[in-house]
């Protein structure tokens, strides 16, 4: 999709203006869906709810921009980069824009979400209209002051320009421009002309990051709240029978124990307080059902592979046959296993639940659909919440969920006093939604030299690959080829973890991808370009992959890595396509005492025009480091249903001495841009397996690699 | 409950705390510094990380008791207006994501500095290898403690 730079729109489903009696306008713009026709704009900056629309563009007189920034943002950078897409088409200088995080919307926005790696390829046409009507609304507006024609005035920078030489900053015709009808086409820039997109522009929130100032949910306080610490099942499968909460009522600190379904609250006037007071219960657990330990998840799982019980999710040709025909069939099963998600700052949420209202202030992925679940839960109408997003340190899909804000107003009703519910790190980790263990079993027929036949099963927890994954690569270049899932629902609780399915799938067909290619006798690089070419005239619209732009990655990344001519170093090769971006990356690594060391990863992305090349460097960078320590490192275990890591000293991540340099080329082109947030994770464990295999003959098809290899295990 | 005497950021304050009250809570919950984060409890991941008497301190396992006479630094103190070396560096390489560990990496990487002024590679990434960041910016973590290191010089 190339980028169209003549837009027409329906002002009613887009936008809508206002003077302010302050001075100023304000535009009230949707991001991704269409305003409700009946929703009228607010004349009054003091009588402004933010509830009546998604974000706004507020321009003073003077010329300040304030554009409230409507995303959740986890340190995926959504908080500069979706602002500088109406920045750069509202052409104002980037020093002149303050950013504000934007409240929730619950009436009038479907995707006020961090998630899927969407917020830009989203909002890439959407936010630029809205700066783009904004500014020929400025230029209209000098345009009739000076009697000359719209089409011969410019902008630069917030200042308007016309033939005679005449001048006018947007602060001196805001109010006249707010006023005006809003046009229906405005033309957006040549990709050329930008001035914002395609610059380094640093994190909005750096100042008050790099000097503590309280931006977080944990930060988050209100004068009367109770500090609220959670005794949860110790268990999958157990609930509470009985608990005896004498000792931790003489705490120092503590005011209340309050049982909450199979939970018990502890709440007090400081988190330590909650914490010791939490420590101070004693309670009695029963076996509700089934205890379940990571020796019988291996076994279950593999009983499915073995078995016959099946969904297809694709099917072209006939894989039987191709295999039954073959020259010769490979096959391997890879396994991989539950994770935590471990933000850094743990699960935590404000409530303050009141007969009139439901105060919700934290960090959440999915603010909407969090408040919709509160006011359900509590029998209350959606209208009674009010949800502020703090800034969120990390999410990586465990912020997707709200039971811990479920938990904060559930505990606040009970109480009837403002509760902040805090997670230890103990709790964060016993108490995850993990990435699901998931194991696969892939198999490929070549005859006469060719890849005749591929046969991808996946048995999962809780559920399987969704959506278009099983179109992915090698789908549409295999004549014979399949996709077979197979389920076991578990009482652990599992969701999405950073680019779900594809995080570890992606790794297992890249280690198998170079079996394939050993065992053909072709260069691995020349597989995928000759595979790829037979996809390039598909009418297949389940495939999205551009078999183009998946070898253009592949070049450039062989071009810097250098790939198979560096001396000193195995390398090891992977490619893929996952949230809508081309990703190809090259591990080189080194063996220490047996032990391998991955000591630089190249990378060539092509997710189409750069926004901001400073915000999309950390972005692969901390992709690639967190596949590498997750494919290395990270196993979370389970005996009898109790988790068996519960913090840093019994869970490996990644630090900063098994921290690789990270080489990051961008493909330039002038194509809509696609997420970073999560597409150059999946990969990277493949092409470091690749590379011990080139190090030490040994394939490597479980994770975490380093359990499964004969080095003692790291921690710390 | 008693009273301890402790001395932050230039000023002292007295705070009612049990006395194996952690350091890092009597920062975040009585004194409004939230500046200094919670991750562990346990000093495995340093976010926490403040300085004592000029020395990187784990606050999440250090008690109000064992605080009280030290010079304790955290990140709203580390300067004036936000302009240490370190925090320049920070914001000229544009290290955070999520952030939230980002204080206590500049609290691990100014005590370092101040000890070794001009850090090889190898030294920086030894010093910072407690410090965890889960967004996984230690290659902008190393690359700003190296630009800091000559800030300071």
């Amino acid at each position: 999709m190339k980028t169209s730079n003549k837009i027409s729109f329906s002002r009613r489903s887009f936008l809508q203006t206002s003077a302010l009696a302050s001075g100023g306008m304000l535009v009230g713009f949707n991001l991704f869906t269409a305003c409700k026709e009946d929703v009228k704009p607010p004349v009054d900056l003091s009588l402004l709810d933010y509830n009546d629309f998604n974000a706004f563009i507020k321009i003073s007189d003077e010329g300040k921009v304030t554009i409230f920034a409507p995303n959740p943002e986890i340190g995926q950078g959504v908080k500069t980069s979706m602002p500088m897409l109406i920045a750069e088409e509202l052409d104002v200088a980037w020093e002149d824009v303050h950013v504000v995080q934007g409240k929730l919307d619950t009436k009038n926005y479907t995707r006020q979400v961090a998630g899927g790696s969407q917020s830009l390829r989203q909002g890439w046409t959407p936010l630029r209209q809205t700066g783009a009507t904004a500014r020929q609304m400025l230029v209209n507006a000098a345009a009739a002051k000076w009697g000359v024609s719209a089409s011969e005035c410019k902008t630069n920078k917030g200042v308007i320009t016309n033939a005679n030489g005449d001048k006018l900053g947007y602060g001196e015709v805001v109010k006249e421009a707010a006023s005006l009808e809003v046009p229906e086409d405005v033309t957006l820039k040549d990709p050329k002309d930008f001035h914002i997109i395609g610059q380094d522009i640093s994190n909005v929130d750096i100042d008050e990051i790099v000097t503590g100032k309280p931006l977080f949910g944990l930060d988050y306080k209100q004068e009367g709240m109770q500090y609220a610490s959670v005794l949860r099942p110790p268990a999958f499968g157990q609930k509470l029978e009985s608990f005896d909460d004498a000792n931790a009522r003489t705490v120092n600190g503590v005011n209340d124990v309050i049982k909450f379904g199979d939970k018990i609250a502890v709440l007090a006037n400081s988190t330590w307080a909650a914490m010791k007071g939490k420590k101070a219960l004693k309670a009695t657990w029963t076996q509700d059902s089934k205890a379940e330990s990571t020796a019988f998840h291996d076994e279950t799982l593999l009983g499915l592979l073995n078995g016959d019980k099946f969904d297809t999710r694709r099917k072209d040709g006939d894989v039987i046959k191709a295999f039954a025909e073959a020259d010769q069939v490979l096959e391997r099963t890879y396994e991989t296993p539950f994770v935590p998600h471990n933000c850094m700052e743990p699960m935590n949420f404000f409530a303050n639940v009141t007969t009139d209202k439901i105060e919700l202030v934290g960090p959440i992925q999915t603010p909407a659909g969090t408040a919709g679940q509160v006011a359900r839960m509590l029998g209350r109408d959606a209208s009674e919440v009010t949800l502020e997003m703090t800034r969120m340190g990390g999410g990586f899909g465990r912020r997707l969920y709200g039971d811990f804000a479920l938990e904060a107003a559930e505990v606040s009703h009970l109480a009837k006093k403002p509760v902040k519910v805090i997670f230890s790190r103990e709790d964060d980790m016993a108490a995850g939604i993990y990435r699901p263990a998931i194991k696969y079993r892939i198999a490929a027929s070549i005859k006469d030299g060719k890849l005749t036949g591929y046969h991808l099963k996946e048995a999962a927890i809780n559920g399987n690959m969704y959506g278009l994954i099983p179109n992915f690569f090698p789908a549409g270049a295999i004549e014979n080829y399949q996709v077979d899932t197979a389920n076991y629902k578990s009482n652990i609780t599992t969701g999405a973890w950073r680019a779900p399915y594809t995080n570890v799938l992606a790794s297992c067909e890249q280690s198998f991808f170079d079996e394939i290619a050993e065992a053909m006798g072709v260069d691995r690089i020349k597989l995928h370009m000759d595979l790829l070419e037979n996809v390039k005239r598909t009418t297949d619209e389940r495939i999205q992959y551009s078999p183009e732009r998946l070898q253009g990655v592949i070049k450039r990344v062989v071009k810097e890595s250098n790939y198979g001519k560096e001396k000193d170093v195995y390398q090891g090769f992977a490619v893929y396509y996952c949230h809508n971006t081309h990703v190809a990356e090259v591990a080189d690594i080194i063996m220490d005492n047996g032990v391998p060391v991955v000591k630089k990863v190249t990378v060539a992305v092509d997710c189409g025009i750069v926004v901001n090349p400073l915000g999309a460097k950390n972005q692969v960078v901390g992709g690639v480091i967190d596949g590498i320590g997750h494919s290395m490192y990270g196993e979370i275990t389970f005996n009898d249903g109790a988790p068996q890591s519960n913090n840093y000293d019994s869970y490996q991540l990644i630090r900063m001495l098994q921290t690789p340099q990270v080489d990051v080329h961008f493909i330039e082109n002038d194509i809509a841009p696609t997420g970073l947030g999560e597409p150059t994770l999946p990969p990277v464990g493949g092409a470091v397996a690749n590379a011990i295999y080139k190090a030490t003959g040994k394939r490597l098809t479980k994770m975490p690699y380093m359990n499964n290899m004969d080095v003692e295990p790291v921690v710390g | 409950m008693p009273t301890f005497q402790l001395k932050i950021n230039g000023a002292s304050h007295s705070v009612e705390a049990d006395a194996d009250t952690p350091l890092l809570w009597v920062l975040r919950d009585n004194l409004d510094l939230v500046g200094t984060k919670y991750g562990c409890g346990i000093a495995q991941c340093g976010a926490c990380t403040v300085h004592m008497n000029g020395n990187a301190t784990r606050s999440c396992t250090t008690t109000v008791a064992n605080a009280q006479g030290m010079e304790i630094t955290t990140i709203e103190g580390l300067s004036e207006n936000g302009d240490h070396p370190v925090q320049e560096a920070w914001k000229d390489i544009d290290v955070p994501q999520c952030g939230y560990c980002q204080s206590g990496q500049i609290m691990t990487a100014s005590a370092f500095l101040e000890n070794n002024s001009s850090p090889s590679r190898e030294e920086i990434r030894s010093a910072m290898h407690g410090n965890i960041c889960r967004c996984a910016s230690y290659n902008s973590i190393e690359k700003a403690v190296e630009v800091a290191a000559k800030k300071m010089n």
